[in-house]
């Protein structure tokens, strides 16, 4: 029936001039509307209202009766009546460009800077697609943030998606702007840009940005997708797809080296939460979709490097875990996606410790590849194992002494609280612009194992304890 | 039987389509949605509706398109050229795919999971026209790999007398090999052959699986053993080394065959394993690893019903590896993912929930899968076994939930991973406390005949100090270590000792990453040999601190990255060398 096949695709092309005056029902953010041309699944949409105020929307379900719209501005003030739809033909695309580094965008890739639409160099289907495996370049390239318990602890590698586990009033932005304005590939030259994606976060926290980038002079370089907190909800969800389809483009088109920070994903959570139950979904745990593990996947494995391209997407997101819960359903799934974690530690903090890098919980996946020798340096695996050990020691060790008393503990245990202190007040405790090779971590990793008796240090070798213990 | 449209689509809604207007479909039929053809099964029918569950992104279909069907259900390709390879959830070849797409997996892509151009060598078996063959039946074999042969067989379902038998030669998979006369008619065999995925492929019955899948991991192999045919589940919050675990044992455990599923899991995790596989080499033969594996990649980004095909697909290309007479280990990960595409896809049919939301089949399902393993008698006659190694991945960490506790009704082994020992770094995570092995009695004779007469007995007893020490740590926990007598005190240093030098095994360390049996055996009768003559010593009025500072000790800890597997008579001196230091200091208090 080849004719039949033409005939529908001539109708095809023909409907998205096609425009519908009224819906049957506005809920939230979704719009059901009865009767249409058929519609593609997740088609983009052009909602009018009444002012004639144009806003964007995405089709969420669809059948030959009626058609589900989620609109991303919102839906205050449409009518029933006067509401006008449009459906495009095609999945909400942004226009990518180079020219977006240094230019402000709202969550759907809309200037509001001041400044024109840049020129599209392509137009992309922000949803992206799923990266073949075996197409993957395994990251093991390391990345110095000058931070020492990333550095030393939990290294970033280009390519990996290391989120940071924080809660409110945890200084998270400063640590992200911290990484941002200090991370570097040691002998390398390559063009860095980042991307950052903020969802449902405050004013004065994309100000926070916004000035710090300024003040480093690195803002040519970083493009900002806006969807602030008094934004409509809906438009985190699309936040983070548009800033990383810019990202693809840039690493994979452009060779750069990309860093995208998505904050805060807690709130872009929330949405999905939020549209899931207007929808009459089946919640599973905590009242959020079953599909949040994939959402998430969906975005998170928009990183990594790719063979046969220089390029690279590293991904930083941020979340601010919920009454502090790392197992409540936002870090527990993000958890299990992402390549390890940095966990900050309210205690910590409140003893004044910057950044509050929690020892034990935090971990880096892809760190067993990035270093070593010819990469950080050779005694650095067995000096990160034999830290940690060391450390989850004293967590013990304070326990215990928590019940009995300090006095009671034994001579080595008390070694081991004095390493404890001196580990988080000299190692892991650094200014917000200081910026530390990874040759003065690794040194101060080992002033830190001095505070031990030499036998007690199981984890490393003879050699290496010989050339660098008693120095 | 050939392609026909069967409906129309009414409504999309991510994975799941209804269609219209269909009157002449199947159950788990295969199906092409809309122009794209992008790949669906049937998985309800009602009276003119059907619902399909669609394996790649849905955007831009629209209501009207239509639906054709294959006349098949979901089948695998089996055949020469499966190892090696690495395919998506539903048998596509992901480096094929590569060659002719960019980066990105594009949709409606349909290309063959075996080569169709390639020569394979077959060697014929000595079978004579006329003979009675049925399914099941090795007909000839073809070298698939320097350390695979591969042995072609009658397809289960066919019997009758054979006709003709090719030649030593070499074929495609399509061409005709040998003829069967069934029932009368003639029916061409060749090294092609199908199977639908969620049919148990048959065997002759079941055997009792009593040797041990050795995986070079000792906490393992030593403590949990599982055997060739077995079914384990290891559960852990994020961070605690499931798939580093299951990475291990699909390099070192001694299985002939690997599948290796990776179920909605990180896309890197995939590279790892392609790119390290190829260059890590098999102690027992020599050979690369990946001669010997095959991989099933559906990330956690591909898509969500592809994800709950990948688990069975695995499982009967194992299954098509046991009827060959071989031993096949499954590893999936993760059985979590898949159980939540699941969720997914029943919430999407709107059906009604059971517990956190998963569907009320979820049990049923999980049985089915593990009863997919065991040692078998093939239709043959060989033996042959399929293991399967799930990771599950309980939210929170939390073992009380629907997955966890569902897959532990129906696997024989658990290996439960500790979020405080993964936070010490102390891999692998296995808790000695929470995990257990029902196959302990069924391996006990394999390993006292082969290893040592001693090994169970030597196996409860650290086990019984462990246990003593957890008691004892309650009472540390109170009064700190100093109330406790040198002679309890002594039990939590050997426990440390035996944590340190003995559980605790390093992936990355070119001596430690597997142990053989012997190098197991040996390394536990060191630790015993402390505990008990030490014993003996602080008995006698030994203080602690003076046993302690023995020189041998440090030779102890160290033992495990210091002897390699080929150098065993190493372990008989140190065991010399430490008594000779414990009848010294013995010999102060005789």
């Amino acid at each position: 029936m080849p004719d039949l096949a033409k005939m529908h695709d001539a109708e095809k092309r023909l409907q998205p001039g096609k425009e519908y005056i009224g819906v049957a029902r506005i809920d939230g953010p979704l719009i059901f509307i009865e009767k249409t041309h058929p519609v593609g699944y997740r088609e983009l949409v052009e909602c009018v209202d009444d002012q004639g105020a144009l806003r964007l929307g995405m089709v969420l379900d669809t059948s030959d009766e009626a058609v589900v719209v989620q609109v991303f501005e919102g839906t205050q003030g449409l009518t029933l009546p006067g509401t006008r739809l449009r459906f495009r033909g095609k999945p909400l695309e942004l226009g990518v460009s180079a020219k977006m580094l240094g230019r402000v965008f709202n969550g759907l890739g809309e200037p509001i800077d001041g400044g024109p639409a840049p020129f599209a160099e392509a137009e992309l289907n922000v949803n992206g697609k799923p990266i073949n495996p075996t197409a993957r370049a395994y990251p093991k390239d390391f990345i110095q943030t000058g931070i020492s318990a990333i550095d030393g602890m939990n290294t970033l590698i280009r390519g990996q998606k290391l989120p940071i586990f924080s809660g409110n009033g945890l200084p998270h932005n400063e640590l992200a702007a911290q990484i941002a304005r200090q991370a570097k590939i040691r002998g390398g030259k390559s063009e860095f840009a980042v991307v950052f994606a903020a969802m449902g976060v405050k004013h004065d926290v994309s100000q926070f940005f916004i000035k710090s980038f300024e003040e480093t002079g690195t803002l040519e370089n970083v493009a900002l997708f806006l969807s602030l907190a008094d934004d409509p909800s809906i438009e985190r969800l699309i936040t983070p797809r548009t800033a990383l389809t810019l990202a693809e483009h840039l690493a994979f088109e452009h060779n750069m080296h990309v860093l995208v920070i998505l904050t805060d994903m807690s709130n872009y959570c929330e949405s999905l939460r939020e549209i899931s139950t207007i929808r009459g979904e089946i919640p599973s745990r905590k009242g959020y979709p079953g599909y949040l593990y994939s959402d998430l996947a969906e975005l998170y494995e928009r990183s990594g490097m790719i063979k046969g391209f220089t390029g690279s997407i590293t991904q930083l997101p941020i979340l601010t875990m919920p009454n502090d819960d790392i197992s409540h359903p936002i870090p527990d799934l993000t958890g299990y996606i992402t390549e390890g974690q940095i966990v900050f530690e309210r205690e910590m903090h409140s003893r004044g410790i910057y950044p509050p890098v929690a020892g034990l919980p935090s971990l880096s996946r892809l760190m067993k590849d990035g270093i070593g020798g010819g990469m950080t340096r050779d005694d650095h695996p067995h000096l990160a194992s034999q830290l940690f050990a060391a450390y989850s020691y004293v967590k013990d060790v304070r326990n215990l002494a928590s019940v009995i008393g300090e006095e009671e503990l034994t001579p080595l245990d008390h070694q081991y609280l004095e390493f404890g202190e001196f580990f988080e007040r000299s190692f892991v405790t650094q200014k917000s612009d200081e910026d530390r090779t990874i040759e003065q971590t690794l040194d101060m990793g080992w002033d830190c194992l001095r505070k031990l008796p030499r036998e007690e240090l199981h984890r490393m070798s003879e050699e290496e304890l010989d050339a660098r213990f008693e120095g | 039987m050939k392609e026909r449209i069967i409906g129309q689509i009414k409504r999309i809604n991510g994975p799941v389509i209804i269609a219209g207007g269909v009157t002449d479909a199947m159950m788990l039929e295969l199906v092409r949605v809309g122009e794209t053809r992008i790949v669906g099964e049937i998985i309800k029918l009602e009276s003119g509706r059907a619902v399909i569950q669609v394996y790649e992104d849905t955007t831009g279909l629209t209501p009207g398109e239509n639906i054709y069907g294959s006349g098949m259900p979901l089948s695998v390709e089996l055949g020469p050229g499966l190892i090696g390879t690495i395919y998506d959830g539903i048998q596509r070849p992901l480096e094929e795919i590569l060659k002719i797409s960019n980066q990105f997996i594009e949709r409606g892509i349909d290309l063959p999971a075996l080569n169709r151009d390639k020569k394979w060598r077959f060697t014929p078996a000595a079978l004579k026209p006329g003979t009675p063959v049925e399914g099941g039946m090795v007909i000839g074999a073809v070298v698939e790999t320097e350390r695979v042969t591969h042995r072609v067989m009658v397809p289960p379902n066919v019997s009758g007398t054979l006709v003709s038998l090719a030649g030593e030669g070499d074929y495609t998979i399509e061409e005709k090999i040998a003829e069967v006369e069934t029932g009368g008619a003639k029916q061409p065999l060749a090294m092609l052959q199908r199977w639908p995925i969620r049919v148990q492929r048959p065997a002759r019955r079941r055997l009792i699986p009593e040797v041990p899948l050795i995986t070079g991991q000792r906490v393992i192999d030593t403590l949990f053993p599982l055997a060739k045919g077995g079914t384990v589940a290891i559960p852990g919050g994020f961070g605690t080394g499931k798939t580093m675990t299951q990475h291990a044992i699909a390099k070192w455990c001694d299985a002939e065959i690997i599948v290796y599923i990776g179920c909605g899991e990180r896309g890197n995790e995939m590279t790892d394993v392609l790119v390290e596989f190829p260059k890590l080499i098999d102690p027992r033969t020599g050979r690369s690893l990946m001669e010997r594996t095959i991989l099933i990649a559906n990330t956690s980004n591909m898509p969500v019903s592809a994800r709950e095909a990948s688990i069975y697909t695995g499982v009967t290309l194992a299954e098509y590896f046991r009827d060959q007479g071989y031993h096949v280990a499954v590893m999936a990960d993760s059985t979590s993912r898949w159980a939540e595409a699941l969720r997914e896809l029943s919430g999407r049919m709107e059906e009604m929930p059971a517990e956190e939301g998963f569907p009320a089949y979820l049990p049923t399902r999980v049985a089915e899968f593990y009863e997919r393993a065991g040692n078998m008698e093939t239709l043959a006659g060989l033996n042959g076994s399929v293991s399967i190694i799930g990771a599950v991945s309980p939210p929170g960490g939390d073992f009380s939930e629907p997955v966890t506790q569902h897959t532990k009704r129906f696997v024989r082994c658990f290996w439960g991973l500790d979020r405080q020992l993964a936070n010490a770094r102390h891999y692998p995570a296995i808790s000695w406390l929470e995990s257990y092995s029902e196959y302990l009695l069924d391996v006990t004779p394999w390993w006292e005949q082969r290893v040592g007469p001693s090994w169970a007995a030597d196996r409860t007893e650290i086990m019984d100090l462990l246990q003593r020490e957890v008691r004892l740590n309650q009472v540390v926990k109170l009064v700190g270590p100093d109330a406790l007598p040198d002679s309890q005190r002594f039990i939590l240093e050997v426990c440390t000792m035996f944590k340190n030098a003995f559980l605790q095994q390093n992936a990355f360390d070119d001596v430690d990453r597997f142990s053989n049996v012997e190098k197991q055996m040996k390394m536990l009768a060191i630790i015993l040999t402390y505990w008990r003559r030490g014993r003996e010593a602080i008995r006698r009025g030994l203080t602690l601190v003076k046993l302690k500072r023995m020189k041998a000790l440090a030779d102890v800890v160290k033992m495990k990255f210091t002897v390699p597997n080929d150098q065993l008579d190493r372990f008989d001196k140190l065991q010399a060398r430490l008594e000779r230091a414990l009848d010294q200091v013995e010999s102060l208090y005789a």
